[in-house]
C-alpha cells in the first residue's frame, strides 16, 4: 500500500478566521495535516488553540476560510449544505464530550438515529444496533434511557451511535472530559480497541495527557498553528 | 424518489422526537394551545351571532316570495301604499292564486315598546297587521299554541322568539297597543325566521288602533314560481298608476341584515384579530422556548446528518399541532357554549328587535380551525428558522 493510498485525511494550507466587527480573529493558520487510515490521533492544545475548530472542519460542521480538506480522497470542504449533511451521515461518527444523547429515546433508539438516514430495513437497523451496543459492552442496557445510565455508559452509547454506520472517520471531542478517571479509562480502552482491532481511524481532541498517551500519535496546536512541542 | 423519501423519513423522525418532548414542556404547550383556543372560541362565538342573525333574516326569504313597497323605501317603516295600489299588486301577473283569491297579504308594520325579560328595559317590538292570506303567503308560519286571531276582535298571535324575549306575550295575557287592549291568543313559529320576532294581528284592527285609515305599508306576495318574479316586477314597474319598488323577499331580508351582520362580523374580526396577535406571541414564546430547550438535540441531529429542512418543518409541525389542538378545544367550547343560545338585538333597518339563535355552523368551525392554524404557522415560523440557522458546532456544546 502506498503512502498516498493509506492517507485517509489530508488537510492542506487550511486557515480559519472570523470577523468580529472590524477585527479579524485568526483561529487556524497554515494547517497541514495528514492522518493515515487506522491511526488514533490525539489533538492537544490549550483552550482557544483551535483544536475543536479543526475537528469541526474535519467533520464538515464548519468550512475553512482557505485551504482544502480531503477525506478518503474526496474533497468535502466546498460541498453545499445538503450534500455536506449527507456526506457527514455517510463518513463521520461523532463522539461528544457531553454524550449528546436524546433524553426521550432509549440507548438503542439513540444508537439507531444515524441509521434512520439510510435505506436499511428495520430488521437490519436492529441487527446493526445490537452489534454496536455489543462492541461497546452495553447490550444489557439497550432499553434504558440516558437518565438511567451512568456517565461512562452514556458515553459508550454515544460511541455505539458513532460506529453504528461503520463511518470512515471517528471524531471525538473531549470524550473523557466529563468522566471520572475509571469511566474515562474504559472509554479510552474502547477507542483504542476500535482503532487497533477494528481498523477505525480516530481523531480525538483532548486536554488530558493521560488520554493522549493512548493515541498512536499526538499533534499539538498552539494559537491556531501546529507545533512540534508545546511551549512552556 | 429516494431523496424525497429520505427527507420525509427525517421529518417523521425529528417530529416524533419533538412530540416526545412535549410532556417535559406541558405547561408552556398547554398555555399556548389554550391561548389559541380562547381566540378561536371568541372568533367563532362572535361570528355565530352574525351567522344566527343572518339565518333568522334569511330563513324568511323564500325564492318564490316578493315584497312590494313604495318606490324609494328601504324598509316597510318608511313605505306607504294606498288601497288601490294594494289591489293592483294583488291582481298583477305572476302572483300565485287559489280559489280564495291571489296569495297576497297587504300589511302594516308598527313598533311598540315592551320590556325585555332579561333586563326589564323597554325595547322596540314589531307588530304586524296582516290580511287573511298571510298564512298562505308565508307557509312556514305554524301555530304551536292557542289559535289564530279573529279579525276585528283585538286579538294577536306572537312569534316564539318575541314571546321568549319580551314580557307579557304569553298566550292568554293582555297587551296594550295604541288605544286598545289586545289579547294574546296564539304562539307561532316560522322556521326560526324573522316573523318569529313579531306580533301579528289583522290589518284593519291595527289600522284603526293607529289611525292609519285604509293605508298599508307593504304587500307580501307568493309568486306562481320563482321564475315569475321578472314578469311580476316588470308589470308593476310599467303600470303608470303605481310608484312602487319590487324585490324578492330573500333580497329584502339580505339588505335588512347587512348592516348588523357587517357590524358584528367587523367587530368580531377586530377582536379576534387583536386576540390572535396576542396568541401569536404566546405561540412564538412557546416555540422559541422549545427550540431553545432543544438546541443541543437539534444540533446533534444536524451533526449526525439530518437536514435543516426537516428541522424547520418539525418545529412548524409541532406549532401547527398545538394550534390545532387548541383550536379544536376552542371551537368545541364555542359550539357547546353558543350554538342555539337565544338572544334579541336591534335591527337597525327597521329599528325593531330581532330574536334569533346563535348559530355555530360547520363553516364557522372550519374558519376557527383555519385561524388557529394560521396563528400556529406564524408562531412557529420564526422559531423554526432559528432552529435551522443554529450554528451546529457551537450548539453541540450547549448545556
Amino acid at each position: 500500500m502506498s503512502v498516498a493510498e493509506s492517507t485517509l485525511v489530508q488537510v492542506q494550507a487550511v486557515e480559519k478566521f472570523y470577523r468580529r466587527g472590524s477585527e479579524t480573529v485568526h483561529v487556524l493558520e497554515g494547517i497541514d495535516l495528514g492522518v493515515r487510515a487506522g491511526e488514533f490521533l490525539a489533538l492537544m492544545g490549550p483552550s482557544g488553540s483551535g483544536k475543536s475548530t479543526l475537528l469541526n472542519l474535519l467533520g464538515g460542521l464548519d468550512r475553512p476560510t482557505k485551504g482544502t480538506i480531503e477525506i478518503g480522497g474526496e474533497r468535502m470542504d466546498h460541498l453545499p449544505d445538503r450534500p455536506l449533511a449527507a456526506w457527514r451521515a455517510r463518513h463521520i461518527g461523532f463522539v461528544f464530550q457531553f454524550y449528546n444523547l436524546l433524553p426521550v429515546l432509549t440507548a438503542e433508539r439513540n444508537v439507531e438515529l444515524p441509521l434512520l438516514l439510510t435505506p436499511l430495513s428495520r430488521a437490519e437497523r436492529k441487527r446493526r444496533v445490537a452489534i454496536a451496543l455489543a462492541i461497546v459492552g452495553l447490550a444489557h442496557r439497550a432499553k434504558h434511557f440516558p437518565r438511567q445510565l451512568s456517565g461512562g455508559e452514556q458515553q459508550r452509547a454515544g460511541i455505539a451511535r458513532a460506529i453504528v454506520t461503520d463511518p470512515t472517520l471517528l471524531l471525538c471531542d473531549e470524550p473523557t472530559g466529563d468522566l471520572d478517571r475509571k469511566a474515562g479509562d474504559e472509554v479510552l480502552n474502547l477507542l483504542q480497541a476500535l482503532s487497533r482491532d477494528h481498523g477505525k481511524t480516530v481523531i480525538m481532541v483532548t486536554h488530558d495527557p493521560h488520554a493522549s498517551a493512548r493515541a498512536t500519535r499526538t499533534v499539538f496546536l498552539y494559537k491556531g498553528q501546529i507545533v512540534t512541542e508545546m511551549p512552556k | 424518489m429516494p431523496g424525497a423519501f429520505n427527507w420525509l423519513a427525517q421529518l417523521a423522525s425529528i417530529t416524533r422526537f419533538s412530540l416526545l418532548t412535549i410532556p417535559e414542556r406541558k405547561g408552556a404547550c398547554a398555555a399556548a394551545a389554550f391561548g389559541i383556543g380562547g381566540v378561536v372560541a371568541v372568533l367563532v362565538g362572535t361570528l355565530s351571532i352574525a351567522q344566527g342573525f343572518r339565518q333568522a333574516m334569511m330563513a324568511s326569504g323564500s325564492p318564490d316570495a316578493a315584497i312590494v313597497m313604495r318606490s324609494g323605501s328601504d324598509t316597510e317603516m318608511v313605505s306607504f301604499l294606498g288601497p288601490e295600489s294594494v289591489r293592483i299588486v294583488a291582481d298583477a301577473p305572476g302572483v300565485a292564486r287559489t280559489a280564495a283569491g291571489p296569495l297576497a297579504s297587504s300589511e302594516l308594520f308598527v313598533i311598540i315598546n315592551l320590556p325585555k325579560r332579561d333586563t326589564g328595559t323597554d325595547a322596540n317590538v314589531p307588530i304586524r297587521g296582516v290580511s287573511r292570506m298571510a298564512f298562505q303567503v308565508r307557509d312556514d308560519v305554524r301555530l304551536i299554541a292557542g289559535r289564530r286571531f279573529v279579525p276585528g276582535r283585538n286579538e294577536v298571535i306572537v312569534g316564539r322568539g318575541a314571546a321568549q324575549e319580551f314580557v307579557g306575550l304569553d298566550v292568554g295575557s293582555r297587551l296594550r297597543v295604541g288605544r286598545n287592549e289586545w289579547r294574546v291568543v296564539g304562539l307561532f313559529t316560522a322556521k326560526g325566521g324573522l316573523a318569529e320576532s313579531e306580533i301579528w294581528t289583522d290589518s284593519p284592527g291595527l289600522q284603526t288602533a293607529y289611525q292609519r285609515g285604509t293605508s298599508y305599508q307593504s304587500v307580501f306576495v307568493r309568486l306562481a314560481s320563482p321564475d315569475a318574479f321578472d314578469e311580476f316586477r316588470d308589470a308593476l314597474l310599467r303600470d303608470p298608476r303605481l310608484n312602487v319598488k319590487v324585490v324578492r323577499q330573500a333580497e329584502y331580508y339580505a339588505q335588512q341584515s347587512r348592516t348588523m351582520v357587517n357590524l358584528i362580523t367587523g367587530l368580531g374580526s377586530i377582536i379576534a384579530g387583536l386576540m390572535g396577535l396576542g396568541a401569536v406571541f404566546g405561540a412564538l414564546n412557546t416555540m422559541y422556548s422549545a427550540v431553545s430547550a432543544r438546541t443541543r438535540e437539534i444540533a446533534t441531529l444536524r451533526a449526525l446528518g439530518f437536514g435543516s429542512g426537516p428541522v424547520v418543518m418539525s418545529v412548524l409541525f409541532e406549532s401547527l399541532l398545538l394550534a390545532l389542538a387548541g383550536g379544536a378545544v376552542g371551537a368545541a367550547g364555542a359550539y357547546f357554549a353558543f350554538d342555539g343560545f337565544r338572544a334579541a338585538t336591534m335591527n337597525f333597518q327597521s329599528f325593531s328587535q330581532v330574536a334569533f339563535a346563535f348559530a355555530v355552523t360547520p363553516r364557522l368551525l372550519g374558519m376557527g380551525l383555519a385561524y388557529a392554524l394560521l396563528i400556529g404557522l406564524v408562531g412557529g415560523l420564526f422559531p423554526a428558522i432559528r432552529a435551522a440557522r443554529l450554528p451546529v458546532a457551537a450548539a453541540l456544546r450547549e448545556n
